[in-house]
């Protein structure tokens, strides 16, 4: 049976049917909807892991154990699992292992678009490419297999054209892969000094050897011959990309299995074809080996690192050929930049910090407050990475200080992403005696991800309820003091300012921890479906101060400031900040 | 020959959803099929795109400039933003209906005036309609998107493939009459 799948979902039933016991994941677009996928087959044991660290050692562990396991990610995730990935690759698998990196070429919703078929090379890991949704349940099935056969961790990329495309699959049943004996092997799973030495020797020797010579004569490695004029050495995306262009005019070395790269199918290709193309996203990965080999080719000097590859990306630079004259415009759309939604708890919050532009810095984090730094709340110095929100307060805090500068520090963390790697960064505020403040901002889910569950919403992935880790007792074990922690409704103005005074003025680690659900759970919808706010105009003074927050319900057309009452959810922020009492609240909480 | 279709909007009106619908039917149909979208802030009111492409055989899922054989748009002026990516000869469907974006309501920036105008004079198939206005007559303003659907599937010419039962497959049942209703009106706008 053929069913239109993404490429998330075809990797997930990929999983399913090479009998896959184990799947871990935090979330992260554009791979959250894998595990998404994954929990929906029982036979799978799926979590959410705090963290892609986590995820990776749980998966790694079970592999160890002797089950088929996988761990998914964003690309920028890896990083946060490099640590385990580097040295599960010296001690190798029991169970296979598969670890799907999602790039982002082109960043539609990501902080940068590394390329992480590096990764494979400065870790020596078997890497594979899939082109489209069949290819990625196919090759996960593979992926397992070579895994278990080479015994090593799979580094499987994907990018947001592969995920969040869809394309015709052919489903195939479940075959079940018993879980393998697990035999105690200090030598191989305990990495000390003098078993990595061996275990390094041995990777150079003979896992990579077997792994070079399985490159060159697997048929993920594809030649394509048809005319011989044009040759394009390409993998991932870009072969569709290329396809469309050039459909069987040229030949095509495709390449699926791409570390260690198949030296002698490059050979033989280049001995066939007249001139060369490699069409790659992002870095020359491909085209550096190439040349480096001696292989005469043309790559970047024709195509962008950055950004994606499309088909007529292709055209103009291989053929010269224009893009289509479509029609141009002369009116100018305006801009239209994601926005925190109609009733996010995160607005009052961050209206009352933008209140204290001049006395605060406020380093953010990854999350749906990143768009706190949009105007026309505008707060945000600076967004790292998960985490850094803490801990680039504390160096940020500390040199303002140095500096003599009379600016406190306001560090802004989700709730996930407090669990994710906040914990650790407050741990050093309070260790490290800094004075910053760190605002925690609970909305009992994590969002941007379009509502995954989280150590703190009391349920797991498949929606059993599990113990909700305590977010204030946390912060207080940690050592902040009673006194400096503030938990507040952050629809209540007041709250919000007491809580932003007390923490200006305090001189040692201070919490603020908002409480309020994200306005988009079902719950809470159905909950404020009534409730919604209106501009009593005969009171309307046209301040424009209820612009300043950043809704979306409300606007000013022709001199008229009104509520979208359909949009609306009774947040209320706008009636506290309103200065004429001009904003009224209708509407009652459905019970 | 392939079609290529680029459907556009702002998060939260259901784009993703009539995508969805869509690339079910044809491939049921015997098409081959290719649908990509990007959705990473879709909730938060940013610019929704997706791609649909069918043919014989589809090997990419990108529609680029001047590609498009159906722009359907979802927002007036997001209709606009994607307009070099319409053939010379293609087909425009628009909701008339504006959803200005932050940037406008905080008074940076500003909602254009004669967008309808300037369109319908440089483009020669345009199909305009208020599909909120005939949601809410309908009497369910959240099925604005399968009047949409129903414009679309006219507009291609394929009304013959069983789409009752797609929109049935696709939303809560309760939802089913209203948007059966929408699009059954959609295509005979």
């Amino acid at each position: 049976m053929k069913k239109l799948l993404t490429g998330n979902e075809a990797i997930a039933r990929g999983a399913y049917e090479a009998g896959c016991h184990v799947a871990t994941a935090y979330p992260g677009t554009p791979s959250t909807e894998i595990l998404e996928n994954v929990s929906t087959y029982q036979e799978i044991y799926s979590e959410w892991s705090t963290n892609e660290k986590v995820a990776m050692e749980v998966a790694a562990g079970a592999s160890i154990a002797g089950a088929r396991s996988m761990v998914a990610m964003k690309h920028v995730g890896l990083n946060v699992a490099a640590d385990p990935l580097y040295t599960i690759a010296y001690e190798g698998v029991n169970g296979g292992l598969v670890v799907i990196t999602a790039d982002e070429p082109g960043m539609h919703s990501s902080q940068n678009e590394q390329d992480n078929r590096l990764t494979a090379i400065h870790a020596k890991i078997a890497l594979m490419e899939p082109s489209d949704s069949q290819e990625c349940k196919d090759y996960i099935k593979q992926a397992f297999e070579i895994s278990e056969e080479f015994d090593t961790p799979v580094l499987f990329k994907v990018t947001t054209r592969i995920c969040h495309s869809k394309s015709a699959v052919e489903l195939e049943d479940r075959v079940e892969v018993p879980i393998r004996e697990y035999v105690k092997d200090t030598k191989k799973y305990i990495m000390v000094p003098a078993h990595s030495k061996l275990k390094h020797i041995q990777m150079e020797e003979e896992r990579i050897p077997r792994l070079q010579e399985f490159s060159n004569t697997t048929g993920l490695n594809k030649i394509e011959w048809n005319d011989r004029k044009i040759g394009i050495i390409t993998s991932g995306a870009s072969y569709v990309h290329a396809k469309e262009v050039f459909e069987d005019t040229v030949s095509y070395l495709k390449v699926g299995f791409s570390w260690p790269l198949p030296d002698e199918k490059f050979k033989e290709f280049a001995a066939g074809v007249e001139k060369i193309y490699v069409i790659e996203e992002n870095e020359p990965y491909m085209e550096k080996h190439i040349k480096a080999m001696g292989i005469e080719c043309t790559g970047k000097e024709i195509f962008s690192v950055c950004g994606e590859i499309n088909p007529q990306i292709i055209r103009e630079a291989i053929l010269g050929e224009k893009p289509e004259e479509g029609y141009s415009m002369e009116i100018v759309a305006p801009t239209r930049p994601p926005a925190l939604c109609a009733g996010c708890p995160h607005r009052g919050i961050f209206y009352e910090m933008s209140k204290h532009k001049n006395k605060i810095n406020v380093t953010s984090d990854i999350g749906c407050y990143t768009l706190g730094a949009m105007a026309p709340l505008n707060v945000g110095d600076t967004v790292i990475c998960m985490g850094a929100g803490i801990s680039a307060g504390i160096g940020f805090d500390r040199v303002n200080q140095l500096a003599g500068r009379d600016k406190k520090v306001f560090g802004v963390v989700g709730d996930s992403t407090f669990f994710h790697s906040g914990m650790t960064g407050l741990v050093d505020a309070v260790y490290n005696k800094s004075k910053m403040v760190t605002v925690i901002l609970d909305n009992r889910i994590t969002a941007m991800t379009g509502h995954q569950e989280n150590p703190g919403t009391g349920k797991t992935i498949s929606g059993v309820e599990s113990p909700m880790v305590d977010l204030v007792g946390v912060v207080k074990a940690i050592g902040v003091k009673e006194e400096n922690v503030r938990v507040i409704d952050p629809y209540d103005m007041d709250a919000n300012k007491e809580a932003v005074k007390a923490a200006i003025d305090a001189d040692e680690p201070f919490v603020i921890i908002t409480k309020q659900p994200c306005a988009l759970i079902k719950d809470v919808m159905s909950r404020r479906a009534n409730l919604y706010s209106q501009v009593n105009q005969d009171k309307c003074k046209k301040c424009k101060t209820c612009l300043k927050i950043g809704c979306p319900a409300i606007s000013m057309k022709d001199n008229v400031v009104s509520i979208d009452t359909a949009m609306c959810n009774g947040c209320e922020v706008c009636v506290q900040v309103c200065p004429f009492d001009a904003i009224e609240s209708f509407g009652e909480e459905v019970k | 020959m392939t079609k290529s279709l680029l459907l556009v909007g702002v998060g939260g009106q259901g784009t993703i959803l009539v995508s969805k619908i869509l690339s079910e039917g044809l491939l049921e149909e015997g098409y081959d099929v290719k649908m990509a979208e990007i959705h990473g802030m879709s909730q938060r009111g940013g610019s929704v795109t997706t791609q649909i492409r069918f043919g014989e055989k589809v090997y990419s899922p990108t529609v680029n400039k001047g590609d498009a054989d159906v722009l359907v748009s979802f927002e007036k002026v997001e209709a606009l933003r994607y307009i070099p990516q319409l053939k010379k000869d293609g087909i425009l469907i628009i909701n008339e209906e504006e959803i200005w974006p932050l940037t406008v309501l905080a008074g940076l920036e500003k909602y254009p005036e004669g967008v309808m105008e300037e369109i319908k004079e440089k483009l020669a198939n345009v199909v305009s309609v208020d599909a909120r206005k005939i949601a809410e007559e309908l009497g369910e303003p959240r099925s604005a998107n399968i009047v949409m659907l129903g414009l679309m599937v006219k507009a291609l010419g394929i009304e013959n493939i069983d789409w009752v039962s797609k929109i049935k497959k696709f939303l809560p049942e309760r939802f089913h009459e209203a948007n059966i209703k929408a699009f059954k009106r959609g295509l005979a706008l």
